[in-house]
């Protein structure tokens, strides 16, 4: 559409101003927000990206509350494994036994936990909020390449989300067998209450949010193919967009393999089939299937298991080098490194899968060649951090708080990521596997970076959202609880872990091996409680500045890339006139030369004689 | 930090964990270190430019290179004792099997004629917890125990399965780690250094055990499927397996069996027969660890 309009951007600003193109021409094609629209379709069934993206992030800040309230009760359980906790009955009802936490809901609250964060949280509320809000905006569109699939795909995640969160008040219990629900346990009611109606809704949530997936991943990646404006090759585009792009492939090529492991596992439980069941003799009964693998599942799971961890962090990375970027008033070091690690992460992430499996009795020939494959992928994982410390370097930083918690991702990548090299070594994870060190080292690595990556993200492009500022002190004062919260969860937990305590356990007295590291235990406790509290700081900032704060100006943080070239608060079709063309890359910060530190990405060459580097005066001619 | 060892390939696994160690701790107070120290020195002034700089291929190339080499390193260190540790058993290894349930652990040793009798797990029930099909002459001398013996210096292999859900033996001191998984027999080899009476006069602690944990969510239980493992001297360990009693001295079992067998039309045709009925129920054939299920 726009990409073919004749008419070329002329700019009217000089580079002393922060030059931004203005065209006279009104686009009337594309006014929709003169429209008067029914409020039903302006908020709630909404075909603009930005409403869309909004809905995402509001659902996933919900869903982010509910599971790490969850975290909180079983921390209680693991912290204080001798106290009463009748206090909580009015919260959990019959769930709370003489005084005591049920077991098999506290089962239900690590799986609950898990699926929430990863799934509704850290997929749908980061992926979902961000690719929908700032593809377009960064690419120079109008919206996304199909609003109505936008929509759709909103529509199924919130289907899911409501059966998933019914499935919390079953008299059963939601779904009990860990977030890889790993059969048998997840096709047998003997096994376990959950895995009755619990997994049902369960498997049938996912299923609608494997189809929102979809039709978000298809859409975002139409779009950054086809709806880029003029100019904007893909040599040009930001890394934001990049990240965004390559996870949307990697959902649309995994996702589909969760989805047919679930639809086995439907036939498993309901038809009669044995797909993963074999030579089961449970409740004083012999079932009659025979032949099926539960290896097979944890095959088909972590296909799309594995490539989920990146589906949840390569958004964060590419938020915070954008972050990273224009905080520290400098390019991005290594830009076509940069694109070539994620593109290499991408390749990579679908030939590790198994590196979870060592020792399920998997041919061990298979756990060389997977040890092989991922400790590879500690390579491009290690160009990316040097070049984000590189672009720090010698910069000119703004803590603002986005860059506060895009710093705070590099260093909690960085930890996180190191204990992957012991965890991806075959040797060592017969050692490690299932134990605590596992749950810290992903709490790091995927967990609370790409919480840090979504904070970074919300502050950075709030005044964008919403067309106001979030206050800065509050966001100083969250990112410090939270940072200091972390590490105070997550290091002493590898500590625990390498100790040998297993995870999935409602109590360790029973073991003469785990009967030791009580006092830690409820200090993790007590730390992760209050990382929890220090984030309602974040949700009263977040929606007392959606009505109350500071009006943002059009380009608050002096940023190269398009979205700060559209109205304060953009309309339905972003900007009012002619979409800008692109001349440059999105990392001109601080260019010799140049009056001001930044030059947008549609600021041609033409206007600025004094920066240009050899090549481009060229391209000005 | 790490469980006191007690098996040959666990000092192994100390010496590779902590050499592991060393070289992320070099990486992670390097990459910290410049992370803080870039951020502290490079806040914004009024006045100053940032650096324009914005690529460099000789450093991405150095940034790269280095990195991989070092895994190389790593990835070949621990593919060697990767493939030493799940190698194939040395022949003279004491076989025992562990099979997992919701929520104990059952222990069944071969008795005289070393060689674990045919299990079936449709003649289950109560008193038969096993399955054994007593059709199979090599059943009869089995003998179940409710701990795990084993001599010191000795090879061990344990054979592994489940008979409901997933389960995963974890025995944190000898670093053995391997699922039961139900219809797909498992097995780890190691080999024990230490009796529980050497560990109990280390540590000080006259209570201690070995233990064996189930680290995989199986259930209401999980947290409590423990089982007791005891390290003798060889001649202990001889002495202990000679006063065990078989499973045909168990009345119960066997009458136990001859019902089931009647009910199932199982347990017919001795020794072959038995082998064969549970070839075709379960699909199983005892097959050597390199060969195992490579699903």
């Amino acid at each position: 559409m726009a990409t073919n309009l004749p008419v070329s951007a002329q700019s009217q600003g000089g580079v002393g101003t922060a030059p931004v193109p203005h065209t006279e021409h009104e686009d009337h094609l594309h006014d929709h927000e003169h429209h008067d629209q029914h409020w039903l379709w302006k908020y709630v069934f909404s075909q603009d990206h930005k409403m869309i993206a909004r809905q995402f992030l509001i659902t996933g800040m919900i869903w982010a509350i509910i599971g790490g309230l969850l975290s909180s009760l079983f921390r209680l359980q693991l912290g204080w494994p001798e106290a009463t906790l009748d206090w909580l009955q009015p919260l959990l009802g019959k769930w709370i036994e003489g005084g005591k936490l049920n077991p098999e809901f506290y089962l239900a609250l690590v799986t609950m936990h898990g699926t929430i964060m990863v799934f509704f949280v850290l997929t749908a509320g980061l992926s979902g909020t961000f690719s929908n809000f700032l593809i377009p905006l960064q690419v120079g569109a109008r919206d996304m390449a199909s609003g109505f699939m936008n929509m759709l795909s909103y529509w199924f995640f919130f289907l899911s989300s409501v059966i998933m969160f019914c499935s919390l008040f079953l008299e059963t219990g939601p779904a009990a067998s860990g977030w890889t629900i790993y059969p048998p346990l997840s096709a047998l009611p003997q096994a376990i209450p959950g895995s009755g109606m619990g997994m049902t809704m369960w498997l049938v949530s996912m299923v609608f949010f494997i189809v929102s997936q979809l039709l978000g991943g298809v859409n975002y990646v139409t779009t950054v193919i086809n709806l880029r404006t003029r100019g904007m090759s893909m040599s040009k585009l930001p890394l934001t967009i990049w990240a965004f792009f390559l996870t949307a492939i990697l959902g649309i090529l995994s996702f589909p393999v969760l989805f047919s492991a679930a639809l086995l596992l439907v036939f498993d439980r309901s038809f009669g089939t044995s797909f993963f069941l074999s030579d089961i003799y449970i409740a004083g009964q012999a079932l009659h299937n025979q032949g099926g693998s539960p290896v097979l599942f944890q095959h088909l799971f972590w296909f799309l298991g594995h490539p989920e961890v990146y589906i949840v962090i390569m958004p964060a990375m590419g938020m915070v080098s954008e972050i990273l970027a224009t905080n520290a008033r400098k390019p991005i070091f290594g830009y076509r490194a940069m694109i070539g690690s994620l593109i290499g992460i991408s390749l990579l992430s679908f030939v590790v899968w198994a590196h979870h499996m060592f020792v399920t009795g998997m041919n061990p020939f298979l756990g060389s060649v997977f040890m092989f494959l991922t400790l590879i992928i500690a390579v491009p994982s290690g160009v990316k951090v040097f070049n984000w410390l590189a672009t720090l370097w010698r910069g000119n930083i703004r803590f603002t708080a986005a860059m506060l918690f895009a710093i705070g991702f590099v260093s909690l990548f960085i930890s996180g990521g190191l204990t992957g090299i012991i965890l991806g070594n075959a040797t060592l994870d017969i050692q490690m596997h299932n134990t605590y060190f596992v749950v810290a080292h992903f709490h790091l690595v995927m967990g609370s970076s790409a919480f840090f990556g979504l904070f970074a993200g919300v502050y950075h492009w709030f005044p964008k959202m919403f067309g106001r500022m979030m206050d800065e002190k509050l966001g100083y004062i969250h990112f410090w609880l939270t940072f200091l919260g972390v590490y105070l969860v997550f290091m002493p937990m590898h500590y625990v872990g390498i100790a040998g305590f297993p995870r999935r356990y409602y109590s360790w007295t029973g073991f003469d091996a785990f009967s030791q590291f009580a006092d830690l235990n409820k200090f993790i406790s007590i730390a992760a409680i209050l990382a929890f509290f220090a984030q309602f700081v974040f949700i009263f900032n977040f929606f007392y500045s959606i009505f109350r704060g500071r009006r943002a100006t059009e380009n608050p943080w002096n940023s190269t890339t398009l979205e700060w070239t559209t109205p304060i608060e953009p309309g339905h079709g972003n900007w009012p006139g002619e979409i800008p063309a692109v001349y440059r890359w999105p990392y001109d910060y601080s260019k010799p030369g140049a009056d001001v530190d930044f030059i947008p990405q549609n600021v041609p060459y033409s206007q600025t004689p004094s920066s240009n580097l050899p090549y481009e005066r060229e391209l000005s001619e | 930090m790490n469980p006191p060892i007690a098996s040959v390939h666990g000092h192994a696994m100390e010496r590779m964990f902590w050499t592991t160690m060393t070289v992320i701790g070099i990486a992670f107070v390097i990459t910290q270190a410049l992370l803080f120290i870039y951020s502290y020195k490079y806040q914004h002034r009024e006045g100053r430019r940032a650096y324009f700089f914005s690529h460099n291929n000789k450093i991405e190339v150095i940034w790269t290179i280095i990195p991989a080499i070092v895994m190389a390193a790593l990835i070949f260190a621990g593919w060697k004792a990767w493939t030493r540790i799940t190698g194939p058993a040395p022949k003279d290894a004491i076989v025992l099997e562990v099979m997992g349930k919701q929520f104990n652990w059952l222990v069944r040793y071969p008795g005289r004629d070393m060689k674990l009798g045919v299990v079936n797990y449709r003649l289950i029930d109560a008193s038969n917890e096993f399955g054994f099909d007593l059709s199979d002459k090599s059943a009869m001398d089995d003998f179940t125990a409710s701990e795990i013996h084993v001599p010191k210096g000795h090879p061990v292999l344990i054979k592994i399965r489940s008979r409901d859900v997933l389960h995963a033996v974890y025995m944190p001191h000898f670093r053995v780690q391997m699922y039961a998984v139900p219809g797909m027999p498992t097995r780890f080899w190691f080999t024990p250094t230490t009796t529980t009476d050497e560990m109990r006069a280390k540590l000080g602690n006259p209570k201690f055990n070995y233990e064996l944990a189930c680290n995989q969510i199986c259930g209401k239980g999980h947290f409590a499927m423990k089982l007791n493992i005891v390290v003798d001297e060889p001649d202990d360990y001889v002495a202990w397996f000679a006063a065990q009693s078989p499973i045909s001295q168990n009345a119960d079992l066997m009458a136990s069996f001859k019902q089931m067998s009647q009910q199932t039309g199982l347990g017919k045709g001795g020794s072959q027969g038995a082998r064969a009925s549970a070839v075709e129920e379960t699909g199983e054939t005892p097959a050597p660890l390199s060969a195992q299920a490579s699903m």
